[in-house]
Order: structure tokens, then C-alpha cells, then sequence
């Protein structure tokens, strides 16, 4: 165990929010499904007792029937703005004085750094250039993320859980945002900040960075893989083309067929399933496949030692 | 002085006269400085504050909403507001952060810049010069810098409540597209500011984001039928952003121009529209109360059209 290693870092000052949000972000997911799980134990017994649901106030924060329901932004809502600006404010001024931001030797186009690692919002993305090319983790997958969060208010056709925290409303939106910014997003940064070292290899926590560490490339094209290999002529782009687009369709038709089952499930996403159209439903089967093909080709990678599925002249996946 | 002198000449003559005179005088300048002074007791009815502030301010519901209503910054708020909303476990305050943040690096950015060449030559001197000549050089930039990452974690938190509360649903459907816009010019500001002290670290940084737009599909020169349309390192979008094929003096002023005046307007833009639309959306979306399944109207027809001007009920 190499704690000097893991001390640098976790103190380098430019990990600190790294550090940060590996606090925060816990702390925030747990304070917002606590709020659900509480909501969703009035809704329970709401349900269950119809007399009640009708002179209910509905919401779990105190309430007395002579409270108005609006109070003055003035007072009550500035002197909130202006202690969490005073509090803020604090909290910089004492960072800012025990921590420098960092300057190095001044740019060099013919000294490397190694690990060359880019900001650390953007490490989720470095991290994808492990197991894609460039053009899909570097251009494809921001552009896809913009669009894909851009078109959730007009895909989810779940009219409840509006303005307030629920799970038990909307588990599939819940579930598969919490995949995509918790599991994806934020685990790749965590991972391209405290595991990634030299040459961009896997070093375990406490592990020193080894930087003559060499890695033989033995990663290989699925078409080379027996029984693919006996049967797919390896010279020909054609036939590697033709596989590997076929490869991927047969991906993109089973897994659309697997969420399509998580949409028939039970009585509750049949609802939901029902209310979307079809170029809701279409666009919903699209990003949820493509997601679910991040893991999906870092598990081929990590587990089959698999670089490429389709491989044609002009692109590979 | 409003009092006239009504000093006889012919009764009293001489210096008991003058004497006389200037007593008379200097006891109602007295009692007039004794009545202004009165008057300070009570700032809030002289014209200079009056012409300023323009309401009272006292404990009247009405005028606990026009002094909101009446101040240009603080009429971003509504006068009044769920009472459940000002909680912090509704919230989290993270948009409002967001902006104060937003605020903060503004300020401190344009003390930055009155220090900062964006120039090979010079570039990186300024830095240093900060760091270590300029009183409080360094606090100011471990500021700017600190404040620009916590920006980032803000945003997502926001982004990250929005979506658990559902907010993004009807009728904000528009503002959460307007916000991932904000998000993403967040992120970018962050990244181009990255280069401006033009040290190994940000060199680097930036060498590696913007060689993956070499890879871009049709306009990248590496990328899918990039070179089969024609792209070479000289002519592909990555030469478009660098201004040259490799980071240097043109990248530098670039990033130095999105960094310092157009991104931070389009944010700016942006974050009025924003704020804009959040009230005329209907104001923050909860806490709302739940509403349960069985209560769920199916929706006929198209999209029905909602407009609740701030203010108007439905
Ligand atoms: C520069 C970045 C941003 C700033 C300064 C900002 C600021 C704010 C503020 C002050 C509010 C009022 C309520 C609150 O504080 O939560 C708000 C609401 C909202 N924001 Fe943002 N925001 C930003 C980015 C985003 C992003 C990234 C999203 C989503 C992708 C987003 C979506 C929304 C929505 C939908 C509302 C209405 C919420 C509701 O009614 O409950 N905003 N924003």
C-alpha cells in the first residue's frame, strides 16, 4: 500500500472538487430520496384512504389549516439568498487562502506530460477514449448527451411527480437518470481522477504509479475471435463490414427488445408506455439502447479483451 | 434662511446692535440645524432616499412587496412565494448559487484581466507576476479558480434536483433545454479558461480536448469521411478552434476571447432567459402537492397552450 501515492492524489489541489463531489454527490442523492421515500409513504396512504386524500394538504413539510400559503420573497426568501451567498462566500475565501490553484512549468510542446489528462468534468469522456474511438467518445457521445438530455421533458409522458420528489412515481426516469450522471458521469470521473496513472493504465488505489509500466497490447477485433475467425474471410472488408454491422444491429434489436419488456412490465410503465407516441417511443428506445452500449462494450473490453466490433475502412466501433 | 432680518436701525445703533443682531441670527440657525438633524432620525423621508428607494419600508405586506417589486435586481424574485419553496431541502439553493458563482467569477475575472496579456511572451509572466507582486494577485486568482469548479459541481446538483423533483415537466419543458445550454456553456468556459495561464498543465489539457476534434465525422481530418471530404489539419474544425494546427499563440487569444467576452454573454443571455422563464413557467414548480394515480386525466388532442403571466392564477 502506497499511501503517499494516494495522498498525492487526493491533495493535489485540482482534485479537491474531485474529492468534493465524492461527498456531495452522495450526500445530495441521499437527501433527495429521503424526500421521496417520504412523499411516496403519504402517497401509499393517501391511496389507501380516499376520505383522507380529499382534505389532505398533501405534502409531507408542516402545515396548519390558518397558515396562508405563500409567504413575502421579502424577507423570507432574501435573507436565505444572502446567507448562503455570505456562507459561500466564506467557504471560498478559506479555500482560496489554504489552497493554491495550480502552475506549472510553463507549456511545452515537446515535453509530454504523462498522465496528459484533461479537465476533470471532462474525465468521464477521457475515460471513454479507452474503450472508443475518438470520433465517438471525444465528439458523438458529448453531442448525443446535449441532444439526450435536451429531449427528456418531451419523452416522458409520466404526468405524475411534478414539483415534488418521488420515486415510487416515476421509477424508470429515477433509475435510468441516476445510471447515466451517477454510474456513468460521475464513476468515470472518479475513476479517470484517483485510478488512472501513467500511459492512462489501471493503478489500484495506494498503488504506486509505475511509469515505466508497459501494457502488451493482446486486445483484439471480434471478427478475430474463434469460432468468428473460421468463418469470416479476415481480408475482406466487405465480409468484416457486413459482420460487424450485423453485430450491432442484433445489439441494438435485443437490447430495444429488453427495454421494451421493462415498458410492459407491470400495469403502472404500460400506462406510461401507452401515452408516449411513436417518435417518443423511438426516441426513448434510442438513447436508452445507446446508453446502455457504454458498459456493454466496456465489459466486452474488460472481460473478452475486445477493441472493435464493427470494423470498416472508414470507422471502427 | 427663510426668516427675514428685521433688525431696527433707529431704536439701537452701533456694536450692542450687530451684537445683538448676530445672537438672533445664530439662535435660529440653531434651531434649524437642531430640526434637520431631527430629520436624519428618519433617513427614509428625505428626498434623497426617497428618490431612490421610492416606497416605504415597513412591515405592510404591500410595501414587503414593492420594495421587491421596485428594485431592478431583487424584481427577478415574485413578491411572494410557495412557503414551502424557501426550504432548503426543496432546492438545495443550488441554482441561486449557480449565479452567485456566476457573479463571483465575473468580478473577480475583470480584476484578473486588468493583469493579463493573453500573448505567448507574456502570458505566462502575468501569472507569476500575480502570484507573487500583485497584493492579493494570488488570492484573486485561487479564487476565480476555486469558485469556476465549484460552479461546475453547483450546476450538476441543480441539474441533478431539477430532475428528481420533476420540474422539467410541463410547462418547463423549454427552461430545463435552456439549462442544459447554460450547463454546457458553463462547462466551457471552465475548459477555455483552462489554457489562458499557458503552463504545462492547461497546454496539455487543451491539447488533448481539442485533438479529439480531429476525429470529428465529416470534419475532422481523422475522423469518418473527414479525409475522403477533403479535410487536411489545415482546413478541419480542429484548425477552426485553434486557429493553427497545434496550441499556440492564435489558440491562446482565441480561448482568451471565448473565455472573457463571448461565452460570458451568451451565459448571460441565457440566464435572463432562464430566470425569465422560470416566473413566467409559474414560478418555482413545487414543493407542489402529490398527486396520486388515480387522479390522472388523460390528455386528448394537442398540447395544450399554457401562458401564466407572473402573477395570474389558472
Ligand atoms: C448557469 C447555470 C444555471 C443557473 C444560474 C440556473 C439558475 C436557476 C435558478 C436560480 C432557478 C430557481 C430555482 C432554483 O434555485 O433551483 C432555476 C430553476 C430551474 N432550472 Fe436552472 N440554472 C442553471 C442551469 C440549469 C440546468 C443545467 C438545468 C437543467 C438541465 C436547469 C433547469 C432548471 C429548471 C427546469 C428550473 C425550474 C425548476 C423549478 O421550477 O422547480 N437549470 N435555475
Amino acid at each position: 500500500m502506497d499511501w503517499h501515492q494516494l495522498w498525492e492524489i487526493t491533495s493535489a489541489p485540482d482534485n479537491i472538487p474531485i474529492v468534493a463531489l465524492l461527498f456531495l454527490v452522495p450526500f445530495y442523492a441521499w437527501y433527495g430520496l429521503r424526500q421521496a421515500l417520504e412523499n411516496d409513504r403519504l402517497v401509499a396512504q393517501l391511496e389507501k384512504d380516499p376520505a383522507m386524500a380529499k382534505t389532505h394538504h398533501r405534502k409531507t413539510q408542516p402545515w396548519k389549516p390558518g397558515w396562508s400559503r405563500e409567504v413575502h420573497v421579502w424577507p423570507y426568501l432574501m435573507r436565505i439568498e444572502f446567507l448562503a451567498a455570505l456562507i459561500v462566500t466564506f467557504i471560498l475565501m478559506v479555500w482560496s487562502i489554504t489552497l493554491n490553484a495550480p502552475l506549472e512549468e510553463p507549456a511545452n510542446p515537446n515535453l509530454t506530460m504523462n498522465p496528459a489528462k484533461a479537465p476533470w468534468y471532462f474525465l468521464g469522456l477521457q475515460e471513454m477514449l479507452v474503450y472508443f474511438d475518438p470520433w465517438i467518445a471525444g465528439v458523438l457521445m458529448p453531442t448525443l448527451i446535449i441532444i439526450g438530455l435536451m429531449v427528456i421533458p418531451y419523452i416522458d409522458t409520466n404526468p405524475l411527480g411534478n414539483g415534488y420528489y418521488t420515486f415510487r412515481q416515476r421509477p424508470i426516469a429515477i433509475l435510468s437518470f441516476c445510471f447515466g450522471f451517477l454510474g456513468l458521469w460521475v464513476l468515470m470521473i472518479i475513476i479517470g481522477t484517483f485510478i488512472r496513472g501513467p500511459g492512462w493504465m489501471w493503478f489500484w488505489p495506494g498503488q504506486t504509479w509505475d511509469h515505466n509500466r508497459l501494457v502488451f497490447e493482446v486486445n483484439r477485433d471480434l471478427h478475430e475471435i474463434w469460432p468468428f475467425s473460421a468463418v469470416i474471410p479476415q481480408t475482406s472488408w466487405l465480409a468484416k463490414g457486413l459482420f460487424g454491422g450485423a453485430v450491432v444491429a442484433l445489439y441494438y434489436l435485443l437490447a430495444g427488445l429488453a427495454v421494451h419488456k421493462v415498458f410492459v412490465l407491470n400495469e403502472f410503465t404500460r400506462k406510461i408506455y401507452r401515452r408516449m407516441g411513436l417518435v417518443q417511443y423511438l426516441t426513448v428506445q434510442f438513447f436508452f439502447v445507446t446508453m446502455l452500449g457504454l458498459p456493454v462494450k466496456m465489459l466486452l473490453r474488460l472481460l473478452f479483451r475486445i477493441k472493435y466490433v464493427w470494423v470498416t475502412p472508414w470507422f471502427n466501433i | 434662511m427663510a426668516e427675514k432680518n428685521n433688525a431696527k436701525p433707529n431704536n439701537k445703533r452701533g456694536l450692542t446692535a450687530l451684537l445683538e443682531q448676530a445672537q438672533e441670527k445664530s439662535k435660529a440657525l440653531k434651531e434649524k440645524v437642531i430640526e434637520e438633524a431631527k430629520a436624519l432620525k428618519e433617513p427614509e423621508k428625505t428626498q434623497l432616499f426617497r428618490s431612490i428607494f421610492r416606497v416605504k419600508h415597513d412591515e405592510q405586506p404591500r410595501n414587503r412587496a414593492l420594495s421587491v417589486l421596485t428594485n431592478v435586481f431583487f424584481h427577478l424574485h415574485p413578491a411572494k412565494i410557495n412557503r414551502d419553496a424557501v426550504r432548503y431541502s426543496f432546492t438545495w439553493g443550488m441554482g441561486g448559487l449557480t449565479f452567485y458563482l456566476f457573479l463571483v467569477l465575473t468580478f473577480t475575472g475583470v480584476l484578473l484581466m486588468y493583469y493579463y496579456h493573453p500573448t505567448k511572451a507574456q502570458a505566462f509572466r502575468d501569472i507569476l507576476y500575480l502570484e507573487h507582486d500583485v497584493p492579493f494577485g494570488k488570492l484573486l486568482r485561487n479564487m476565480h479558480r476555486w469558485a469556476a469548479h465549484l460552479m461546475i459541481i453547483t450546476v450538476w446538483l441543480h441539474m441533478f434536483r431539477v430532475f428528481l423533483t420533476g420540474s422539467y415537466k410541463r410547462p418547463r419543458e423549454f427552461n430545463w433545454c435552456i439549462g442544459v445550454i447554460l450547463m454546457v456553456l458553463t462547462l466551457l468556459l471552465s475548459f477555455t479558461g483552462y489554457l489562458l495561464p499557458d503552463d504545462q498543465l492547461g497546454f496539455w489539457a487543451v491539447t488533448v480536448g481539442t485533438n479529439m476534434a480531429r476525429a470529428t465525422p465529416l470534419l475532422g481530418h481523422e475522423g469518418p469521411f473527414g479525409a475522403q471530404l477533403g479535410m487536411t489539419p489545415y482546413n478541419d474544425v480542429r484548425f477552426a478552434l485553434l486557429g493553427g494546427s497545434i496550441v499556440d499563440a492564435n489558440a491562446l487569444l482565441r480561448a482568451y476571447i471565448w473565455h472573457c467576452i463571448a461565452i460570458p454573454l451568451l451565459a448571460a443571455i441565457f440566464m435572463g432567459v432562464h430566470f425569465w422563464r422560470v416566473r413566467k413557467d409559474g414560478g418555482i414548480s413545487g414543493p407542489a402537492p402529490v398527486t396520486l394515480e388515480s387522479e390522472v386525466k388523460e390528455a386528448k388532442g394537442p398540447t395544450p397552450v399554457i401562458m401564466r403571466p407572473s402573477g395570474m392564477r389558472e
